[in-house]
């Protein structure tokens, strides 16, 4: 099937030569973090985790939202999700792929991280989090690929894949319950010690994944006339407004439990993200407020039916919701768990300019990991007429 | 062609075969060499079930009396001054209301509010960072004190979300251009850029017979002890004392211990 990749259009070429221009540039940076250390970024020791693995973290959830997907259409014989199905496992690959490169790009001595793998640790999280994304990142390519191939042969998969893709349904929600327990077992961070942590992830990537995936097949729909189908796009959607609605009911909660107690350990982090310290406002406090603008107006949108299903309307809600849920997790979760630190005091943490050059070759080469798997499977999918519309 | 191929899959399956058990070879005997007990105590090392250190604040006047102490640790480990906040810190002083936070009231006395308190790995009997650890290259010896391997650590700086007390720093550059040259003290390693470091509670020191840095720096206003030892200073410092400990609600078990 990789032929699929060698028939395309100039523009597709072109993109891909951006991307690797991109990332050629961007691993220039990285060359230079890997000479001069972890300095160059914006960490401290205070703020001993940033960017990377906020990011890390987020892609962990858009890898895991592919169950939404493959849950309905294997467990409910949802026939619509069916066409796009192909698309959402892609996607999963791609942002496990990014998972582990943004690990790689935070380590302080990367040519060492096989010791996670040398020295076996079953008391660390960190150890079960390499063992469940290496292990989805092969269930989701063995599942794709020869699910791929028998659409191309016009026959039904394979039985023995039936087990594989049931167990990957169980997958995605350890992927992301695993990756909530790095933060949700350390004591002494009060941002990140709370039990709805695992279900607070979980409804976020529910939301924002699939709404990725939702917004970048629009954008295909445009290119190239591949149609996901107006009702497996509603159902989408419908998931997408109950799971934000969930998102939103569970980070309410924490606010409940933080305020209503009004334990001081509680409420700093949350009254630090939103109304900075000692009268002083920092940059994350506008960021939250805008995150939580775009959260309602996104659901303000989503909830009625008949904005929900309007054509201009739904993008503009998606982008809306994976900017809330963006901030709220690729910023918010970190910055609240660091600050204040240990000492209660406040060190403030902003990405500098190179580390966010890295941190955006690293979404490139996903960009290009989806590219070209995506290319394979809209060429299978033109090639045996499955295009819809 | 396709004979000569075989018989180049014949041979190249043969050496990788006897280099990996070559390699195996190696590494067992490597294993084998540092199995947990196969080293014995030096002969003048002090040793304890439990090492434990009691700081008796009251006999520091202001944060200058810590100094030497200070002094003493960062040049026996040779620790680096780098200015700003990706700093290495071993052993330094902070006020009471970061120190204690959950101890803290706004009408404390002048002495305990203004005073400076010294700062460093707690070496917990239940240490968080060696629990998040994903390469044990963070580990707890058998006396209690936690360690770490300097050329293990990949610096994924788990341990540092993980440790409570802010005990942890990592190396964000290449630590040796804020040293002198020659190293303060040649005999302790240093360390390389992208790895974690903190206080050692000495072990390299108790190894060879002497007491830590600070504690020798301190001329008898820190102990140094076994906890599991009734008879031992420390044991008789808190039997005689009101102590505290950091943020003991956590369940990590500090082995530092204030006299206040």
């Amino acid at each position: 099937m990789l032929e699929k990749l060698l028939t395309a259009q100039k523009r597709y070429y072109v993109w891909l030569l951006f991307l690797l221009c991109v990332i050629a540039g961007c691993g220039l940076v990285y060359l230079q973090q890997l000479q001069e250390g972890l300095t160059v970024t914006g960490m401290s020791r205070d703020v001993s985790w940033g960017l990377y693995i906020s990011q890390f973290t987020y892609f962990v959830g858009v890898a895991a939202s592919a169950v939404m997907l493959v849950l309905p259409a294997y467990f409910h014989h949802y026939r619509q999700f069916k066409r796009m199905i192909i698309f959402g496992e892609f996607m999963a690959v791609a942002a496990v792929v990014m998972c582990a490169l943004f690990i790689v790009v935070d380590l302080g001595q990367p040519q060492r991280m096989l010791n996670v793998m040398l020295h076996p640790t079953p008391n660390s999280v960190m150890f079960y989090d390499m063992l469940v994304l290496i292990g989805y990142l092969c269930l989701n390519i063995i599942i794709g690929w020869v699910t791929l191939e028998a659409e191309r042969m016009d026959t039904d998969p394979p039985k023995w894949i039936k087990p594989l893709i049931y167990l990957s349904i169980i997958w995605a929600f350890s992927i992301h319950t695993v990756t909530a327990f790095l933060y949700a077992g350390i004591p002494g961070r009060h941002y990140w010690l709370t039990a709805i942590m695992a279900a607070r992830f979980l409804s976020s990537a529910f939301c924002s994944g699939p709404s990725i995936l939702l917004l970048l097949l629009l954008i295909v729909r445009r290119l190239t006339n591949f149609d996901p189908g107006k009702e497996a796009v509603k159902t989408l959607s419908t998931i997408i407004v109950y799971a934000m609605c969930i998102n939103v009911f569970f980070y309410l909660l924490e606010i409940f439990t933080a305020f209503y107690s009004q334990i001081p350990g509680h409420e700093e982090p949350i009254a630090f993200l939103f109304t900075g310290h000692g009268g002083h406002l920092y940059w994350v406090s506008y960021w939250m407020w805008a995150a939580v603008a775009m959260a309602f107006l996104s659901l303000a949108i989503l909830i009625p039916p008949q904005w929900r299903t309007n054509p201009t309307l739904l993008p503009i809600a998606l982008v809306m919701l994976v900017a809330a849920t963006w901030i709220d997790k690729g910023l918010g979760l970190l910055i609240g768990g660091f600050t204040p630190n240990m000492f209660e005091e406040v060190t403030p943490y902003m990405p500098t300019g190179r580390e966010i050059a890295v941190a955006l070759g690293v979404y490139a080469i996903g960009a290009l990991v989806l590219s070209l798997l995506w290319k394979i499977a809209l060429g299978v999918k033109k090639e045996v007429n499955h295009f819809g519309g | 062609m396709n004979k000569s191929r075989r018989s180049f899959l014949k041979i190249a399956g043969l050496s990788a075969f006897a280099l990996s058990s070559g390699i195996t070879g190696l590494t067992g005997e490597a294993h084998a060499k540092i199995a947990p007990g196969s080293y014995a105590h030096g002969g003048n090392a002090l040793s304890a079930k439990r090492w434990a250190m009691v700081i008796d604040t009251r006999k520091f006047k202001d944060s200058q009396d810590y100094e030497p102490l200070i002094e003493a640790c960062h040049k026996a480990h040779n620790v680096p001054h780098i200015p700003g906040r990706q700093n290495i810190k071993w052993f330094w002083l902070d006020s009471y209301a970061h120190v204690f936070p959950d101890d803290m009231n706004a009408h404390l006395d002048e002495r305990t509010s203004a005073a400076s308190w010294p700062l460093l790995c707690n070496h917990c009997t239940n240490p968080p960072c060696v629990r998040v650890c994903p390469t044990q290259a963070t580990y707890k010896m058998e006396d209690g004190i936690v360690a770490m391997d300097y050329h293990r650590c990949i610096g994924c700086r788990f341990c540092m979300a993980g440790c409570p007390y802010g005990a942890r720093s990592f190396n964000f550059m290449d630590p040796r251009a804020h040293l002198t040259n020659p190293v303060p003290n040649p005999d302790f390693p240093t360390r390389m850029a992208g790895v974690v470091e903190k206080c050692t509670f000495c072990a390299e020191r108790l190894a060879v017979g002497q007491l830590p840095a600070c504690v020798e720096a301190a001329k008898g206003r820190i102990l140094f002890g076994d906890l599991e030892d009734p008879a031992s200073e420390v044991r008789k410092a808190l039997a005689a004392n009101y102590s505290i400990r950091r943020k003991p609600s956590l369940g990590t078990q500090p082995g530092v211990y204030y006299i206040i």
